[in-house]
């Protein structure tokens, strides 16, 4: 079947791009029109772009780059006139996504990730699925934005400035990042949360991954009430655990002072960590016991056969198997920690004041974008990290030769 | 020994009975499985599951009246609280001994506070009697003082009630204080009671031993040394008011007592007011039988009285009643929390299933950069997106101001997007969603698309296919990720508090105040511990249903 | 107000905590833990009071604990797990109250542990009725008031200069920021539903007095945002989020003054507040000696005048009000900006605390039913 290709038929103008490129155009004329109070004057303006985008990707089909660029430059130039700079701005995205309609429906590419027999009805109910997928990853990532944004704010409050909307250089400043970056106030929670949450999610995993194997083992004796105690620390309200905790974490704090000699400093990580570790390991029993499920056991008899001890046949065997769902496990521990707040207010003291903790109260006593800005610098850093996994999991795959998934 | 293996039982390798053998090794697996499971089962249950019951208890333990008022709780007993009068002067007598001795250790206010929960009121009465009550025992003092000086010395009073015999009496006077004190007050007193004494002068020897078990114990005084308390010349004043024992004085021959048989004999110049009028006088709503109804309510060492309020009912003398109109809002918060928490995991499971259903369709190579669209949120802190959902959603807020510019909505009738509801269940979906995400698609990944294919070889349609072949497979990725969602949702208070206004906050709202600000810690152990149940009873209708194995959070 | 009768009753009642280090030879610790707000309001006084006081003592290590909100909370469970970590605590006068009714804080002997004013007063009579309850030791006066967006306000219409402007959404429309809990707001309410100024604790003390206060605030309740942490108002006044709303007067201050918003003060009304330090009861003997040492020095009079020039809240000694200079930063006088200024203390009203000790669970429990009717 070497040779045979199928090539779908170039749909028609007039019956299909045209008409719908026009509909998209009449719901952006409408909305722009709408500025002006005049919605319908506006679908009508619309429609009539539509159609003349319509004819130009048709016509052009083999200069579709250029074009779209001009047509881009042609509605921000009409925006520019009509608007000023935000109908320009709004002119550069509605030129943009109706030239790709357009050149998407003319080239048939709309059905490029389609089976060969999808009927009408099927190809529309797919990409209008794209569509709504696109609007949920929309919904998860449009309140990162004006986080982005305003921690350029000049000002101190989380508020869009005159300046900042018109792009004025007076509107925005580093002030944020360089009081986030540049004092103790900040790096200290900063540094505190690194050193907190590792401890606490290496505590978690490791005895999370050996209790989810002992759960696992076919013969356990109350094995729903072990597991209900182990899932316990996602349950109960935090608040409730936090006030809890630091009845046990305080005097167990003090016995390690007294008699261990530990400097309270010490101590007070210990405490923040075991109790951070608590709460990450409900996260954990569920991931890795989930993935233990589908575990095929003869291997370890296998292993076992071969003459390989528990310890070698667990870190040879069974780990790597694992993997996925206890990484899966120490990220969601690892998140608990980095991001809790209600038991380190608690359980923790001032020197071990923690990211959330300074967060918290920077918003409760002085609202300052510095706390947006500590997080633009976070997300940009896990941004960095998770593309960097993904592009190391890629150069691995080429290295043994698989072809990428 | 092959004609023996013919005939008896099966033999393992070792040559025991493969039954034995069997069980054996069985035995071994599950001893292998649970030492596996012990660390972290041992963590756990130190670390979290007991410090949380303890918590949890408090929503029952009411020592407190009882402890810090011991004789006044027991003499309460006789009174009847429907006749509509205060109690007996025995009581009013009762109290002023147990609350001096309270106010030393500045435990009177905390029986204040805790009544006061129940009745409002009694917090500053307490206190400000507490305030009177050298005052009261003064009255005595300057009187007893007028008939001889020697009332002054410590050395009186410490020849008068010291002696032999009063080993019992001394310990039952230790014990009521350690029980008020939570510690065990062990130690040297320096002073043993006589039983004479006790016997004759019981009010008197009760107040100059518990001030003698402070002075030594707290305060690590002489108790010889030390000019005895008000209310020891309150005690003596009150013993002088009974005919029996100033008959007896009058056959009293030990130390101080031509001191004692002056007492006696000028003891018309002692204050003449009863216990109860002087409470009164201190605060007249010590008169107030509301008052003492609460007392006796909350005197036993455990109550149901936080529970009761914790479903907006309380206990009345008459049994237990709803509270009024104006103060019911448990219930409510109660039903609201499990709604909004039901809304927000139903909008999770709508906007999490397609997009989990594409990362787990889409090539590897596209599904894991849209994973990252999927973990940015959740690198994010809480809070920060909670605040980012504040300047989105406000009323001038970035959505309402695109609205606006676009003219679908009115400059002054913007749309209310938070402080309500609607804004908690906007931003808890968005903060959940992950949540729901990763489990789902970490099953999805696992149904092979070929099933869906042969459905359709088949002849089933879309929609057949999907709802009978590749739903049903998926249900336990919605499973897990509805538990996780709901059980997080429920417990939240942050992100409710923050946006949640008035009608979108819920009953984590509600704990945390009574944790952090009213210290009514009872009262929010009853609430969380109800919650609590509730959590455990729909995990166990959960396992029930879809089995807790079958939960799966990425990976 | 209660406030002198308390006082007398308190100094009545004081127990000598410091009198046991009277010869100021005691070993002091050399470490402190001192809880406050975090914010503008502990840089105020890391500036006014630990800096020259660790210039005073070298060696010393002052450690923050921005736990004040969690304070009570927080020193009970200490106080329960027999561990005490603070040393000095920064609180509101109510929040003392109820840690000294709860036997976590130690009473106070204002003759003894603190310093008299340069002139010789006493530092009784220095603080005067500001010395509510036991265990006490006031820092400043702080007033809870509104602020309003100056751009906002109608045309041809006055800027709001009464209370009741509050209530009175034809004259002004518009958002209001109330705090989320019932004191001041019903105060206010009653206030502005005809009751006299010193008749509403009575009023307000009767289940009808209560409904009286709820049924005003229900004039206004579809138009108010209720506001629970300190830094809300400024931040819905900057956004134009809400017309008018109450707030503490150092954050409008710092919204006004620091950051340049269009927003106006209204002292009508001003409901003043203190806060202060509490030393927590059960400290080891070097720790006290520590503790007591520094509040002595902390709140005498130079100190006191000097927050001032920091944040616009005002020094609760009498002596310190002529010290008070200019901002240390914009060069303004602070004078005019304190809640205690003769100019904005024309109508002020008293915060009842031994009221609010008692009915603050009852009325709270009302108020939180009533809100989420």
């Amino acid at each position: 079947m070497s040779d045979l290709t199928i090539t779908v038929p170039r749909p028609p103008l007039p019956g299909f791009t045209l008409p719908l490129t026009a509909v998209l155009g009449a719901i952006f004329g409408f909305v722009a029109g709408n500025v002006y109070g005049q919605p319908w004057i506006g679908a009508l303006g619309g429609a009539a772009v539509g159609v003349v985008i319509a004819y130009l990707a048709h016509a052009m089909s083999h200069k579709r780059t250029a074009t779209r660029w001009g047509i881009i430059a042609v509605l921000a130039l009409a925006g520019l006139l009509a608007g000023g700079l935000g109908a320009a701005l709004s002119g550069v995205i509605i030129g943009a996504v109706m030239s790709w309609f357009a050149y998407w429906l003319d080239s048939g590419d709309y059905r490029k990730n389609v089976p060969i027999y999808y009927s009408a009805g099927q190809t529309l109910w797919y990409n209008s699925f794209l569509f709504i997928c696109g609007l949920v990853f929309f919904f998860l990532i449009a309140p990162l934005l004006p986080v982005m944004w305003l921690s350029f704010n000049a000002e101190d409050f989380f508020t869009f400035t005159p300046e900042m909307l018109n792009f004025q250089a007076e509107g925005y400043s580093l002030k944020h990042y360089r009081n986030f970056l540049g004092t103790e106030e900040w790096m200290t929670p900063l540094k505190n949360s690194l050193i907190i949450a590792p401890f606490a999610t290496f505590i978690s995993v490791s005895l999370g991954t050996l209790a989810a194997i002992g759960l696992s083992q076919s013969h356990v004796p109350g094995r729903q009430a072990i597991m209900a105690v182990l899932i316990s620390p996602m349950i109960v309200p935090l608040i409730i655990s936090a006030t809890g905790m630091f009845f046990f974490y305080a005097p167990l704090g003090n016995w390690l002072e007294a008699n261990l000699g530990l400097s309270q400093n010490f101590v007070g990580y210990v405490k923040v960590i075991l109790a951070h570790a608590a709460l990450g390991v409900p996260f954990v029993i569920i991931t890795v016991t989930a993935t233990l499920v589908g575990f095929d056991r003869s291997l370890t008899r296998a292993a076992a056969n071969m003459g390989a001890d528990p310890i070698t046949t667990f870190f040879r065997v069974q780990m790597p198997l694992i993997l996925p769902g206890v990484i899966s496990g120490g990220l969601f521990a690892f998140i608990t920690s980095f991001d809790e707040v209600v038991v380190v207010l608690f359980v923790g003291s001032a020197q071990q004041q923690t990211l959330p903790w300074q967060m918290f109260t920077g918003l409760r006593e002085q609202i300052s974008p510095t706390i947006l800005a500590a997080a633009t610098i976070l997300v940009t850093v896990s941004i960095l990290l998770l593309a960097t996994v993904e592009l190391l999991r890629r150069r691995s795959e080429r290295l043994r030769g698989l072809s990428p998934g | 020994m092959s004609d023996a293996t013919q005939t008896g039982p099966v033999l393992a390798a070792d040559g025991s009975p493969l039954k034995r053998s069997l069980a054996r090794t069985l035995r071994r697996q599950k001893l292998r499985a649970l030492l596996l499971i012990s660390p972290l089962l041992v963590f756990v249950l130190v670390t979290f599951i007991v410090p949380i019951v303890s918590m949890l208890f408090r929503s029952v333990e009411n020592q407190i009246v009882a402890h810090t008022l011991p004789q006044t709780v027991e003499a309460l007993q006789d009174w009847n609280p429907d006749a509509g009068e205060p109690p007996s002067e025995a009581v009013f007598e009762a109290l002023y001994f147990d609350m001096f001795k309270a106010a030393e250790a500045k435990r009177h206010t905390q029986v204040g506070n805790r009544l006061n929960y129940e009745q409002p009121g009694l917090s500053s009465m307490f206190r400000g009697t507490g305030r009177d009550l050298d005052d009261i025992g003064e009255e005595f003092e300057d009187v007893f003082v007028g008939i001889d000086p020697a009332f002054k010395t410590s050395e009186f009073w410490f020849e008068l009630l010291s002696g032999e015999g009063g080993e019992s009496f001394l310990d039952d006077r230790r014990a009521l204080y350690a029980a008020m004190l939570g510690e065990s007050m062990r130690g040297d007193v320096g002073f043993l009671p006589s039983a004479e004494m006790v016997s004759l002068l019981p009010a008197t020897s009760a107040a100059y031993t518990d001030f003698a078990i402070w002075t030594a114990i707290e305060k690590e005084d002489v108790v010889a040394e030390e000019r005895p308390w008000e209310a020891v010349y309150a005690g003596l004043g009150v013993d002088l008011r009974s005919p029996e024992v100033v008959a007896e004085i009058g056959s009293y021959s030990g130390p101080g007592a031509d001191i004692l048989k002056a007492a006696v004999a000028s003891r018309d110049q002692l204050p003449q007011a009863s216990f109860q009028e002087m409470f009164a006088e201190s605060d007249e709503d010590w008169l107030d039988v509301e008052g003492w109804r609460t007392m006796s309510l909350y005197s036993p060492d455990y109550t149901t009285g936080y529970f009761l309020n914790s479903v907006d009912l309380q206990k009345t003398i008459d049994g237990v009643e709803a509270r009024p109109e104006t103060q019911q809002i448990y219930i409510k918060l109660f039903i609201r929390t499990l709604y909004m928490s039901l809304i927000i995991t139903g909008a999770c499971i709508l906007l999490g299933y397609p997009v989990a259903w594409i990362l787990a369709n889409l090539p590897l190579r596209t599904a894991n950069v849209l994973m990252i669209l999927v973990l940015l949120p959740f690198w994010t802190s809480l809070l920060v997106r909670t605040s980012a959902w504040k300047v989105l959603l406000q009323q001038q807020g970035v959505i309402n101001e695109i609205l606006v510019w676009l003219g679908f909505v009115a400059d002054d009738g913007r749309l209310v997007l938070m402080n309500n509801a609607t804004g908690t269940i906007i931003a808890m979906t968005h903060i959940l969603l992950p949540f729901m995400i990763l489990p789902l698609y970490s099953v999805m990944k696992t149904i092979p698309p070929s099933y869906l294919r042969a459905a359709k070889s088949l002849g089933a349609t879309n929609w057949t296919a999907f709802w009978r072949v590749y739903f049903p497979q998926s249900v336990p990725g919605i499973g897990a990720g509805s538990i996780l969602v709901f059980i997080l949702a429920i417990g939240y208070y942050i992100t409710p508090e923050i946006v949640g206004g008035t009608d979108g906050v819920f009953i984590s709202n509600r704990i945390a105040y009574h944790i952090s600000s009213s210290l009514n810690w009872g009262l929010a152990a009853a609430l969380g511990t109800i919650l609590l149940l509730v959590v455990l009873a729909l995990y166990w209708l959960y396992d029930q249903i879809v089995g807790i194995d079958n939960v799966k959070l990425g990976g | 107000m209660k406030l002198t009768t308390t006082l007398m009753a308190s100094t009545a009642l004081v127990v000598a905590a410091g009198s046991a280090f009277a010869d100021g030879h005691a070993k002091m610790a050399d470490s402190m833990t001192v809880v406050s707000w975090g914010g503008a309001y502990q840089k105020s006084q890391q500036n006014a009071y630990t800096i020259p006081y660790k210039e005073m003592h070298d060696g010393l290590e002052v450690v923050w604990d921005e736990s004040s909100a969690e304070a009570v909370a927080k020193l009970r469970a200490m106080d329960e797990a027999g561990s005490v970590t603070w040393d000095v605590v920064d609180v509101v006068a109510a929040d003392a109250l109820r840690l000294c009714d709860e036997g976590l804080a130690i009473e106070i002997d204002p003759e003894k542990d603190l310093a008299a004013a340069p002139d010789g007063t006493s530092a009784e009579e220095d603080f005067g009725e500001l010395l509510v309850g036991d265990c006490f030791i006031p820092q400043i006066v702080y007033s809870t008031t509104f602020g309003y967006r100056t751009d906002m306000v109608a045309e041809g219409v006055d800027p709001p200069s009464q209370i009741c402007d509050v209530f009175d959404l034809e004259k002004y429309p518009g958002k209001r920021s109330l705090e989320k809990r019932p004191i001041n707001n019903v105060e206010w309410a009653l206030l502005c539903d005809g009751v006299a100024k010193e008749d509403v604790y009575d009023v307000l003390a009767t289940e009808e007095g209560q409904q009286q206060a709820l049924d005003k605030l229900a004039t206004i309740k579809d138009d108010v945002i209720w506001w629970s942490a300190g830094a809300d108002t400024p931040q819905l006044l900057a956004d134009g989020e809400v017309f008018m709303g109450s707030t503490y007067n150092g954050r409008l201050f710092a919204a006004i003054e620091e950051q340049k918003q269009p927003i106006g003060m209204m002292w009508d009304a001003q409901v003043f507040d203190l806060d202060g330090w509490i030393i927590p009861a059960n400290l080891p003997e070097d720790r006290l000696h520590r503790a007591m040492d520094f509040v002595k020095f902390a709140t005498d009079t130079q100190r006191l005048a000097d927050q001032a020039k920091y944040i616009s809240y005002g020094p609760a000694r009498a002596s310190s009000a002529p010290l008070v200079g200019q901002h240390a930063e914009l060069g303004i006088d602070m004078a005019p900006h304190m809640p205690t200024d003769p100019n904005n203390a024309a109508n002020t009203f008293l915060y009842n605390y031994e009221f609010w000790a008692d009915y603050r669970d009852d009325i709270d429990a009302k108020f939180q039913a009533w809100l989420a009717q």
